[in-house]
């Protein structure tokens, strides 16, 4: 099987007053073609430089130290602009956490969905016509006349539907969804994680789903890659990363979540200690400081262990606890 | 049972819905919406409630409410036997009654520190502050927190850090009851767990009772006593927190409840999928005002509007309750 995105040895450096920061380190994800692969990770682990570093809109005081991003092979760390304005919105395309951000409030969604056809060799009724289509597929109610309203005359759902029927009118290789339901009420969610289901089925194109809601990943996601402070510590089939963490960041993370515990906890879990200031990175693993398992040997670096099939963690110790 | 600490009665609170000339043309009851109709509730002292529902059920509305930072266009509300219905002593009021906002670090002013900040409600409420080093210094360490903190300003602070300074502003002056607006939005998993144990601790510490609003199901049943469902303004469901969880009566309740993803990848629930969304509180539905989305609706869910009606501890506003049985 062929992979959509292949990420290799990213990293990324962010130029502060107190030196550069280290924002992602050495990352490494693959893609592969018709599946939805997941992150997880809470805040400060890196989601957000990673999603700018594949779409190559850095900001300006960000810098790739190293590694490549490849898109079907082709690499986009360095390549032409004009050639990565061709790609973005029909290639990859994405869809953000908040729709409100990412609809233009002064132009109808029918304005909006023609211009990102701008490309297509079709006169303006035909790309309507497939922006009609496009919002009925995703669920929106009578979708003729949903092309002349504006964005702040949808409710929350239905701006997240037309950002994803948006993302994905131009059937893009890689969709790349960004905390999509997280604005979102409980109900409305399963709504739209049942659509992205079906569309990646229809569409057959890749999907990267960023989160930091466990159960979210659970339900859609085939494999998942676990994020800490600008590493990719552990990768996996979902089943196996849930049901047999081998990081122990991944382990507690899971065991945090309240939604596992069935009856009244009296104390709940919760990980102590804060992230490491990424400008000086601390020797060997990053998760030491906060993991009650560390031993000496964790002052060395550890490389990806492999647990079992194409699951691995980054620690020394993954393979006992994984088993 | 002891006398209630918070009793509302019929609590209506309206918003206008049309400005200027367009409102003084339009007939009386089109001018405003309900944005809460009709909510009674009795609160026992030492108990969490916890308020749950989706944007725009009127959540936050009822905390404003019941705090008098909205004025009610009916009902009563009742704190330790003070009327707050009757243009109370608002500051007497909130002396006793204190408010955690929703946004951690947003909630502290940006040019204070950390100091200044667990020390302004005295400042506000003219209280005697004892010595303030040694009253900023216990206030932050009730909440967790050493006195390395006192001379931060809050964006310094990550955001379990703040939710704590939070903590401990509400619980400055010794309050009876705190009103808590989504105390785990914007936290990490990580750091969620160690706010609700403070707060678990406070309340079994001071016999504070806890009114919690949120809409972070999995928190509910490690926090709360009781739960008060909410949909369109309204309480559909309320009662012991395990009861509603585990065999919700109320159809919207079970959706809400079944919607929340787990993270075991190995169970996998029957989901009820609700179809649609919210409608608008100007245009509310007719009858049971959720019978357009309810899978389990019949004939007369669409005229006959439902009472909340009471069953031993809980109490639940459908025609056709889903029963144990079934």
């Amino acid at each position: 099987m062929t992979d959509t995105l292949t990420v290799d040895g990213l990293t990324v450096h962010y130029a502060t007053r107190e030196g550069a920061l280290q924002a992602l380190r050495d990352v490494a994800l693959d893609v592969p073609a018709g599946q939805i692969v997941g992150i997880v990770g809470e805040s400060g682990c890196g989601k957000s430089t990673l999603i700018n570093a594949l779409l190559q809109l850095m900001p300006e005081n960000a810098r790739i130290a190293a590694g490549s991003v490849r898109l079907e092979g082709e690499e986009l760390v360095g390549a032409a602009q004009r050639r990565l304005r061709d790609m973005r919105g029909r290639d990859i395309s994405v869809v953000f956490q908040d729709p409100m951000t990412s609809l233009n409030p002064v132009l109808t969604i029918g304005r909006q969905m023609r211009d990102i056809q701008y490309r297509e060799p079709c006169d303006r009724a035909e790309k309507l016509r497939r922006a009609a289509a496009m919002l009925g597929r995703v669920g929106l109610p009578d979708p003729q006349a949903r092309l002349d309203a504006y964005p702040h005359e949808l409710s929350g759902g239905q701006r997240q539907r037309v950002a994803i029927a948006m993302a994905v009118l131009m059937r893009p290789k890689l969709l790349i969804a960004d905390e999509p339901t997280t604005a979102l009420d409980a109900t409305l969610e399963v709504q739209i994680i049942e659509l992205l289901k079906e569309l990646q089925r229809e569409i057959g194109c890749a999907i990267l789903f960023i989160s930091h809601h466990l159960g979210v990943i659970a339900e859609l996601c085939d494999r998942v890659v676990v994020m800490y402070a600008g590493e990719a510590v552990e990768e996996g089939p979902v089943a196996d990363v849930f049901l047999h963490p081998s990081h122990p960041y991944t382990a507690k993370l899971i065991e945090c979540d309240p939604g596992r515990m069935k009856t009244r906890a009296k104390l709940l879990p919760a990980i102590p200690g804060d992230l490491p200031d990424l400008t000086a990175p601390p020797e060997g693993c990053i998760f030491r400081d906060r993991c009650d398992k560390a031993t000496d040997l964790c002052r060395t670096k550890p490389n990806p262990v492999a647990v079992n099939g194409t699951h691995w963690a980054r620690c020394h110790y993954a393979a006992e606890y994984g088993a | 049972m002891t006398a209630p600490i918070l009793t509302l009665r019929d609590v209506v609170v309206e918003f206008p819905a049309l400005r200027g000339l367009k409102a003084m043309m339009a007939p009386r009851n089109a001018r405003h919406v309900q944005a809460l109709s009709g909510i009674s509730l009795d609160v026992a002292r030492g108990e969490t409630l916890a308020i749950v529902g989706e944007s725009g059920s009127g959540k936050t509305t009822l905390a404003r409410a019941i705090n008098g930072l909205l004025p009610l266009a009916g009902g009563e509300i009742w704190f330790n036997d003070m009327a707050l219905h009757q243009r109370p002593d608002w500051h007497a009021i909130r002396r006793q009654m204190a408010m955690m906002f929703q946004d951690p670090v947003g909630s502290l002013s940006p040019r204070k520190t950390v100091r200044e900040l667990v020390l302004e409600p005295f400042a506000i409420h003219g209280q005697d502050v004892g010595n303030p080093s040694q009253t900023a210094q216990r206030l932050l360490e009730d909440a967790g927190l050493n006195a390395d903190f006192l001379n931060r300003y809050p964006h310094q602070l990550s955001g379990g850090q703040a939710r704590r300074v939070g903590v401990a502003r509400a619980l400055a002056l010794n309050p009876a009851m705190v009103l808590a607006d989504e105390p785990t939005a914007g936290l990490d998993v990580s750091v969620q767990g160690e706010i609700l144990n403070l707060l678990n601790g406070i309340k079994a510490e001071h016999g504070l009772t806890t009114i919690i609003i949120t809409h972070n199901l999995n928190i509910l049943r490690h926090i709360a006593d009781r739960i008060a469902v909410m949909y369109l303004g309204r309480i559909v469901e309320i009662g012991p927190v395990t009861q509603i969880m585990e065999q919700p009566r109320h159809p919207y309740t079970a959706a809400l409840m079944s919607a929340n993803p787990e993270p075991d990848p190995t169970t996998r629930r029957a989901r009820i999928i609700l179809s649609g969304e919210t409608p608008a509180l100007t245009a509310r539905p007719s009858g049971c005002e959720f019978h357009p989305r309810c899978p389990v609706a019949r004939a007369d869910c669409g005229s006959q509007i439902p009472e909340l009606t009471k069953a031993g501890p809980r109490a639940v506003s459908c025609h056709y309750p889903i029963s144990e049985n079934t």
